[in-house]
Formats: C-alpha cells, sequence, structure tokens
C-alpha cells in the first residue's frame, strides 16, 4: 500500500507527533494536552512548543499522580473536552489502570450509552538504552484485553501522524503507543490532513509463501529479514499491524490463506502477548490452509535486564525471523 | 443568609428525603424478596447530606458519587422509575440495565456517575472541574466520597491537584464512622478527613451532616466560593448510615445501642421537628409528604418490575462510541 500524494514531507517520527498534536489543537480548541512536563516539551521533545503556541492552559504539566491524572482526563473528557494524556513511560500506566480500565473503558457501556469518553493516551515503549525492567516493557497486550479501549501502535512517521489523528478523533479511549526506539526514524508524510483509519493493518511487502504479521520495533526487522528471505529463494509477506484492539483480522486472514504460513513477531514477552490471540484468530479462520503451526517470535517471559549485554540477548530481531521461516518452510 | 426560610423552599427538600428513605427502603425489600439481584449499599439515614448538597446546585453542575449513590442520584431530581428500573436490571433502566446499583448515571440531571471502585470518581470530578474551568460558565463539580476513601492514594492526589490548579470541585465527605466493616478508628489515625484538606491548603469545615440547615449553610458558602473561581472546597459531613456496608450484611460490629443513639438523630425527623417547630407545617402535611413518597416508589417499582429485561445481544452493543 503505497501513499499516492503529491505532496510529501519528510519527519521524524516525533516530529510526526508533534505535528498531529499541533494540527489537532488549531482544529479544534477542545483539545488539550495533558502530562509530566508536557509543556517544556517532555523528555523526549514530543511536545516541544506547543505550549508555547496553545499556552500553558491547554498543554498542561501534572503532578506525579498517574493514577489520579487519569481519572482527572477521563472526567475532562465525559465533560466536553479532547484530553491526549501522556503516560511518560508505558511501564507506569501500571499505576493509572484503575481509571484506565474500569472507568475510561468502562463508562460509556455501564451508562447505557449516557456518557462518551473522547479521550487519547499516548505513552511510549520499548527497549533502548539498558534502562532495565521498569523503563523498557511493551504492555499492549494488558490493553488489548480490556474492552471498550482500542490500542494503536504505529511503526513509521506517517502512521504515527496518521493515527494520532485518528485517535484524538476518535470518541473512545484510545491508547497510542509509541515505540522510543523508531522517534529518530525518517520518512515520507504526505502533507495535509492525513489521517489513517484505525483498525486497518498495513501490507509492506507482498509476498506468497509465508506471512510476517510484526508490529512497531519489530517491523523494520521483519522487511529485513524479507529481505534476506527472498535472497534464499522465499517469498514472505510482511504486515506492520499497527492497529492491535481492534485488529485487522480480515487483512491477517486474508494473507494467511494465500501464504499458509504466518509468523508473529513482536518486543513483548512471549507468553500471552499479541501474538497469543492472533495465533489463535489464525487457526480459527485459516485452519485449513495452514502448512505448519502459526510460529511466534518474542522476547523471553522474563523482567527485562539491565545492561546492554543482556538487553541485546533478550531482544528478538531479524536472525530469529530468518530462521523460524525457514523452519516453517520444511513445515516445522 | 438572611433570607427567610419559607415553607416553599423548605418543604420540597423535606419530601426529597422522604423520597430517598422510601426508594432504599423499597429496594431493601424487593432485594430480600430477590427481585432485585446484585449488590446494594443504602443511604438510609444520610438523606440529609444529599438534598442538603444538592438543593444548592445548577442543573448544569456535574454531580459524582460512588457506590451508596441511590440518594445522591435522586437529590439531583433523577427519575425514580427509571433508578428503580436499572438496579432491577430492567432495559427501561437508566443505562439500560447494563450499570445496576453501583454504576448509576442519571446525566440529564446532573448525576455524572456512581462507580464501585472506592473513591473512584474523585479524580473524575477533578477533570469535570477542569473543563467546568475552562468552559468559564460558573458550572461547579461536586463528588461525594465516604470516609473509607480517605486512605485512598487517589484521594490525597486529588486535593493535592485541585488545590493546586484552583480547580472548581466542592469534596463532600460522608464521614459515617465505617469504612466498610469495621470503624475508621482502625483504618486511620485521622479521623476528622477535613485535616487532610487543610493539609493540601483547601478550605474545610465540619459539619452535622444530620442536620439539613446546617449542611446547607455550609454547602451555600462552598458553592459561592467555588463559582466564583476560589478554587476548591472540602466539607465533611458527620452522618450515620443506618443499615450494614451493604444488603445482607448483618453489621454485628455495630452495637444496638449505637443504632438507637443514631435513631434519635435522623435526619428526616429532626427536619420535620424542626419544621413543625417553625409552624412551617402540620403533623397530618408531615404524614402526607410520606404518604406521597411512598407512592411514588410504589409505582416506581411497579414500573420497574414489569419492566422488560434487555435483550441478549445488548451484551455486545456500546462496548464503543461510533464516531460520526
Amino acid at each position: 500500500m503505497t501513499y499516492k500524494y503529491s505532496r510529501m514531507l519528510e519527519q521524524t517520527y516525533l516530529e510526526a507527533v508533534r505535528s498531529a498534536l499541533a494540527e489537532e489543537m488549531r482544529r479544534d480548541s477542545s483539545v488539550y494536552l495533558f502530562g509530566e512536563d508536557v509543556a517544556v516539551g517532555g523528555p523526549f521533545g514530543a511536545t516541544k512548543g506547543l505550549a508555547k503556541e496553545f499556552g500553558t492552559n491547554r498543554v498542561v504539566n501534572t503532578p506525579i499522580s498517574e493514577g489520579t491524572v487519569m481519572g482527572l482526563a477521563t472526567g475532562a473528557a465525559l465533560a466536553g473536552l479532547r484530553p491526549v494524556l501522556e503516560i511518560m513511560f508505558i511501564d507506569f500506566i501500571t499505576l493509572a489502570m484503575d481509571q484506565l480500565a474500569n472507568h475510561a473503558a468502562k463508562f460509556h457501556y455501564m451508562s447505557g450509552g449516557q456518557l462518551k469518553i473522547p479521550l487519547t493516551i499516548r505513552v511510549q515503549c520499548g527497549i533502548t538504552g539498558a534502562m532495565g525492567a521498569h523503563h523498557s516493557q511493551s504492555l499492549e497486550a494488558w490493553l488489548t484485553h480490556v474492552p471498550g479501549l482500542k490500542v494503536l501502535i504505529p511503526a513509521s512517521p506517517a502512521d504515527a501522524k496518521g493515527l494520532l489523528k485518528s485517535a484524538i478523533r476518535d470518541d473512545n479511549p484510545v491508547v497510542f503507543i509509541e515505540h522510543r526506539g523508531l522517534y529518530w526514524t525518517k520518512a515520507e508524510i504526505p502533507e495535509g490532513d492525513h489521517a489513517v483509519p484505525i483498525g486497518q493493518a498495513n501490507v509492506l511487502r507482498e509476498g506468497d509463501q509465508i506471512t510476517i504479521l510484526a508490529i512497531a520495533s519489530m517491523v523494520a526487522p521483519a522487511l529485513a529479514a524479507g529481505d534476506e528471505l527472498a535472497r534464499q529463494g522465499i517469498s514472505a509477506e510482511v504486515i506492520d499491524l499497527r492497529s492491535v484492539s481492534p485488529l485487522d483480522v480480515k487483512t491477517i486472514v486474508n494473507s494467511v490463506r494465500k501464504t499458509s504460513r504466518a509468523i508473529i513477531v513482536h518486543e513483548a514477552v512471549r507468553q500471552s502477548g499479541i501474538g497469543a490471540e492472533i495465533a489463535a484468530l489464525v487457526q480459527e479462520h485459516a485452519f485449513y490452509h495452514l502448512d505448519c503451526p502459526v510460529i511466534r517470535i518474542a522476547a523471553p517471559f522474563a523482567p527485562i535486564p539491565a545492561g546492554t549485554s543482556l538487553e541485546s540477548a533478550f531482544l528478538p530481531g531479524k536472525e530469529l525471523v530468518v530462521d523460524a521461516a525457514r523452519r516453517a518452510m520444511v513445515g516445522r | 443568609m438572611a433570607k427567610k426560610k419559607s415553607s416553599t423552599d423548605l418543604i420540597p427538600l423535606l419530601h426529597r428525603m422522604w423520597l430517598i428513605r422510601a426508594f432504599e427502603e423499597k429496594a431493601s425489600l424487593l432485594y430480600a424478596e430477590r427481585q432485585i439481584s446484585g449488590l446494594l449499599h443504602l443511604s438510609i439515614g444520610q438523606e440529609a447530606v444529599a438534598v442538603g448538597v444538592c438543593s444548592l446546585l445548577r442543573r448544569d453542575d456535574y454531580v459524582f458519587g460512588g457506590h451508596r449513590s441511590h440518594g445522591h442520584a435522586i437529590a439531583t431530581g433523577a427519575d425514580i422509575n427509571k433508578l428503580m428500573a436499572e438496579i432491577a436490571g430492567r432495559a427501561t433502566g437508566y443505562c439500560g440495565g447494563k450499570g445496576g446499583s453501583m454504576h448509576i448515571v442519571a446525566k440529564e440531571t446532573g448525576f455524572i456517575t456512581a462507580t464501585g471502585i472506592v473513591g473512584g470518581t474523585i479524580p473524575v470530578a477533578l477533570g469535570a472541574a477542569f473543563a467546568a474551568k475552562e468552559r468559564k460558565r460558573g458550572q461547579l463539580a461536586v463528588v461525594f466520597f465516604g470516609d473509607g476513601a480517605g486512605q485512598a492514594g487517589a484521594f490525597h492526589e486529588s486535593l493535592n491537584i485541585a488545590s493546586l490548579w484552583h480547580l472548581p470541585v466542592i469534596f463532600v465527605c460522608e464521614n459515617n464512622g465505617y469504612a466498610e466493616f469495621t470503624p475508621l478508628s482502625a483504618h486511620t489515625k485521622v479521623e476528622r478527613l477535613s485535616r487532610h484538606a487543610k493539609t493540601y491548603e483547601i478550605p474545610a469545615s465540619t459539619v452535622d451532616g444530620n442536620d439539613l440547615f446546617a449542611v446547607r449553610v455550609v454547602m451555600a458558602r462552598a458553592i459561592e466560593k467555588c463559582r466564583k473561581g476560589k478554587g476548591p472546597v472540602f466539607v465533611e459531613c458527620l452522618t450515620h448510615r443506618m443499615r450494614g456496608h451493604y444488603e445482607g450484611d448483618p453489621a454485628k460490629y455495630c452495637e444496638l445501642s449505637q443504632l438507637a443513639e443514631w435513631k434519635k438523630k435522623d435526619p428526616i425527623a429532626r427536619f420535620a421537628r424542626a419544621l413543625r417547630g417553625k409552624r412551617l407545617t402540620t403533623s397530618k402535611e408531615l404524614e402526607g409528604i410520606e404518604a406521597e413518597a411512598r407512592a411514588l416508589v410504589e409505582k416506581a417499582a411497579e414500573f420497574a418490575l414489569s419492566s422488560p429485561w434487555p435483550a441478549a445481544d445488548e451484551v455486545n452493543s456500546m462496548v464503543y462510541e461510533e464516531t460520526r
């Protein structure tokens, strides 16, 4: 799927996030930003300059009280604002889970539709820089298990911008996960009001012998694996899921029915990761098309170790995907 | 407050308190008869707080409660037919039967939501207050919670943020001395929650929550401050819950003599006595008010129990809002 636009501009993933926020705030005066240090740009500079343009009453620094701030953002949403709350590291979303899962996700349903929560939660995740177990997790699986939440994980600058716009415009609580390892990747973004629909996967590379499903930091290794496999005469289809709740089941299933083999690769730990849900869906919808079991490539079931050598032993990557694909080709 | 109190101002308050009392007693009966299921937390004995607070609010103020919020919703003027139907799980309930007793939402009268999480709506009320502040129409948020919520982290975080950001929110603590099955003294050394408010530099007062007049005086001052943009206010109302934590709780932790003491302080009886004392009403009229409330509640019960159950496929509806 290529974007057919006449004008493209190059931006980093981080710049794409920032421009999505700025454009949505210009477009809709009910969009407010909340979070720790957002008014001064945040630890990575995602919100740099926004307080200057929109004022500190719309770009609001919060104390370190994730639980209450999540509840506050929920309350602001049901009272007519369109808040975008930044949680600095997804590891800290644990502190906010009560308000997120019990209130934000459930108010619409429990109220019989009387309440609406147009809330976006931006979180940064992932392994870089040996930051250890409390600053490196990938917790999307926890969030996809909560009915009422939508969960997005863009892997490209264009999708970061497009999906963040869609998230902000969505009238439901949407968790928007940014892998910080991707923050400085640069790519072309369509100019203008580029919004990507939620719930659509992106087929990045077409192939017909094996389907590789990836998210976030694993998309580039998946593509690299696709290239390597091509050199070995194996045709891989690589799909960036980008929306993990709702999942684009149709695209996933259509691909596996075509290729008969599936690998899912994510940075989150293997046990009960989203790979498990996808594997279940694949065997539910495409069992009789499969030539081998669905394979999950993921991190080991352990907290993330500190230190660079253990961290690199922990991370999945291109080699594991290539190896798994070759095994799948011989039916193992 | 030099305004002279006339019967036209005050009789409706008595009626509203009786409506809550009658509703709760009927709900209790229906529950015992197994016509209502789930968990029921009744506010019998705490009517003066609900009515004292809500009777002074504007329709566009935001009211939040906890798990014991039938009375709060009724005090905002919620439709008791839709409320009873909701508690009974019927399709005609406020939430289509999906919320139930602990998750009442009567948005039309300003009762935004209850919750099953102790203290859970305190942060949410802050958000509504933030929106109100931005909108500049003088709206405010009110959140009811019990003394048990005073030990929740969110309670303290919320006091801090409300104060720091000068939010138009009124914290109403219904201190009935018990958090679930244990007395407050088993939960904390700080038995007057207004002390916590003062720690975060929020003006706070403690009042006899069974004295409707006293509650209204304090609330009127709090509301005036809030609407003028002077920041949050904390009102601690000392009261008693006449029943256990939930229906079915034998409440053995309450001495019988204690209950007898509390009965003497019954807020409805007290208010009725005061009105009679001021010659604003007669015994006959008082009986009429109670009878009318009970008759309305009977109708609500009939409505609820004759209403249809929600269709089975409603299980999957409204998990998400369809974005237009």
